[in-house]
């Protein structure tokens, strides 16, 4: 176990195991993202995917191996230790607050305020302009900054919360499945969205099940099969057939 | 079952959506009457009183319902703390009637009136605090807990005045409530500083958006970092602090402290804020709109009495109103 990864990582893991009562999901994995690329994760349902994900942000704490964050070694005991770190995870559904407005969504738990006198004010116009900055930066369109995130549609909700996660000068952004409920037009448009992130060195961790999308947008592909990495590949030099094969362990 | 009768009414809908900016398609936009209820509840009442019985419009008769509708305005704006973290607070009303009688306590001891204010609005914020600990750290039902401490401050009560009223004589409660400055009595003051602090507290600062957030989607909140459990106690012990202040001006009204809770009271706190639009789901909150619900069903109550219907029928009235907002609120957008 001993070895640093590569300096390229941003985020890796080495020997990591984690086992739920009998069930063991994840076996000796190691793993790496390196900084500014976009790093699939793909495998078959209960190949282990959510879990290495699950440990690397801290929800889940893994019973043997060790986390590298940044060169680093660096267990996070909870997501917001992650978080603060500078790893940030879009959730399918569990992210925005749909009574809220974009603005308020998009700066939840870091807000702007301005001291007046005793008081801490929500800085509101500095709140708006900078929402309409970070959404331009990144080509999102909405309606209004104002307009309550209830009233958008799924791949507007999805463009807020990877915009939110980027915008909070995350490192690393990972995705669980970003388009699983998208339509075609809209999960055309995250995918544009995440080649942007790419475009501006942004690293992205994305988890998916569609593997046409994963060689669209990823420079690199780990591929998972019962709990264990059995085939790293490079995106670019991987057919369609080849990856099913090695989901499936045909290959 | 898939008949195109079924049909029509999502077209129609549709067509809404499209001009909504003509002054017809606001009119038969239901999310439009659910957001301003209370103010076109109000608007109305004010023309039917008006017409019906011109003493209504009479600036002595405004002055006096204002003045009636000081304590129900702060009541309300306690609860709507507590809705918008989709909770319920049930043990308001009895909450000043316990406020009302340590007033009177601490007063008759001979401790002075404003140590007596301030034990007052001390042990309600107290019981406000115990609901939202009660409700977070112990994840039991809101409703449970608000009802168990309802019961349970009653007896507290009881038990403390011993079942009689304690007279409170004075000077400054006296001047609290028949003093004026400008046009308005004190207690209408007292309730428009409350509704200004707690607007600035729920739409411009950080706390106030939490609260919303809590209230709309509690895990997604926990998620980002937000404490929600803290949010909501003190959410709670805004909704004491807001009975406290309500007895202090009970007590300055009546001039005495007595062991009784008015049941009107707490209902139509809850009434007030459905009427202003506050959503019962939570995360959807105005401080304005139950300030005004307030006031509509005041002077619904102020309305019926000059028009000389019986007492009996008002309760009847604003049942039938409350409903009716809330089945508006189903097509708030």
């Amino acid at each position: 176990m001993s070895g640093e990864p590569s300096s390229e990582a941003i985020l890796a893991c080495k020997g990591l195991s984690k086992h739920f009562g009998g069930v063991r999901a994840l076996s000796d994995v190691s793993f790496e993202a390196r900084r500014g690329e976009v790093t699939a994760v793909i495998g078959d349902n209960g190949a282990g995917k959510s879990t290495l994900i699950r440990c690397l942000v801290g929800v889940n704490v893994p019973d043997d191996g060790e986390i590298f964050f940044d060169g680093r070694r660096h267990p996070f005991a909870n997501p917001d230790e992650a978080r603060k770190a500078g790893i940030e995870t879009v959730h399918q559904n569990l992210s925005l607050i749909d009574e809220l407005t974009v603005v308020q969504n998009l700066f939840l738990n870091r807000e702007i305020v301005r001291r007046v006198g005793p008081l801490a004010l929500l800085d509101r116009p500095a709140m708006k302009r900078e929402a309409r900055a970070m959404l331009s930066r990144l080509s999102i369109n909405v309606p209004s900054v104002s307009a309550r995130v209830r009233r958008l549609s799924g791949g507007q909700r999805q463009a807020i919360s990877i915009c939110r996660a980027v915008g909070s000068g995350a490192k690393v952004v990972v995705m669980d499945e970003p388009t699983a409920a998208l339509g075609v037009q809209e999960t055309a448009n995250v995918e544009a969205l995440i080649r942007r992130l790419r475009e501006q060195a942004v690293s992205v961790v994305l988890v998916s099940h569609n593997f046409d999308q994963v060689r669209r947008l990823s420079d690199r592909i780990w591929v998972m099969r019962a709990g264990r990495v059995v085939a790293t590949v490079q995106s670019a030099e991987t057919t369609g057939n080849e990856l099913v094969a090695l989901v499936t362990g045909a290959a | 079952m898939n008949n195109p009768a079924d049909n029509a009414p999502v077209q129609k809908a549709g067509a809404t959506e499209e001009s909504r900016t003509s002054l017809t398609a606001l009119l038969t936009d239901l999310s439009f009457w659910a957001d301003w209820a209370s103010v076109v509840g109000l608007v109305g009442l004010v023309i039917v009183f008006g017409i019906a019985q011109p003493i209504f419009l009479s600036v002595a008769n405004l002055q006096a319902l204002l003045l009636a509708a000081a304590i129900l305005v702060v009541l309300a704006t306690g609860q709507t703390f507590v809705v918008a973290t989709s909770g319920i607070d049930l043990s308001l009303a009895a909450a000043v009637m316990l406020g009302a009688i340590v007033l009177g306590l601490v007063h008759a001891a001979g401790w002075g009136i404003f140590l007596a204010c301030v034990l007052a609005v001390a042990a309600t914020s107290a019981v406000g605090l115990l609901n939202g600990v009660l409700i977070t750290v112990g994840k039991i039902p809101d409703f449970v807990v608000t009802l168990g401490t309802l019961s349970a401050i009653t007896g507290l009560g009881l038990i403390l005045s011993g079942g009689e009223p304690t007279m409170v004589g004075s000077p400054f409660l006296l001047k609290l409530t028949s003093g004026s400055f400008g046009p308005f009595g004190y207690p209408v003051w007292v309730a428009a500083g409350v509704v200004l602090a707690a607007h600035v507290a729920l739409f411009h600062t950080r706390f106030g958006v939490h609260l919303l957030a809590t209230g709309g989607q509690a895990e997604s909140a926990h998620s980002l970092g937000i404490r929600t459990n803290r949010i909501k106690i003190a959410a709670y012990t805004i909704s004491g602090f807001c009975a406290g202040i309500a007895s202090l001006l009970l007590v300055a009204r009546i001039g005495s402290a007595e062991p009784l809770i008015n049941t009107s009271l707490l209902l139509n706190s809850v009434a007030a804020v459905v009427l202003g639009g506050v959503s019962l789901f939570g995360g959807r909150a105005s401080i304005l709109g139950p300030a005004i619900g307030a006031l509509m069903l005041t002077a619904l109550v102020n309305g019926l009495t000059l028009l000389s219907v019986s007492a009996f029928y008002q309760p009847l009235a604003v049942g039938a109103i409350v409903v009716l907002a809330a089945l508006i609120m189903r097509y708030q957008r």
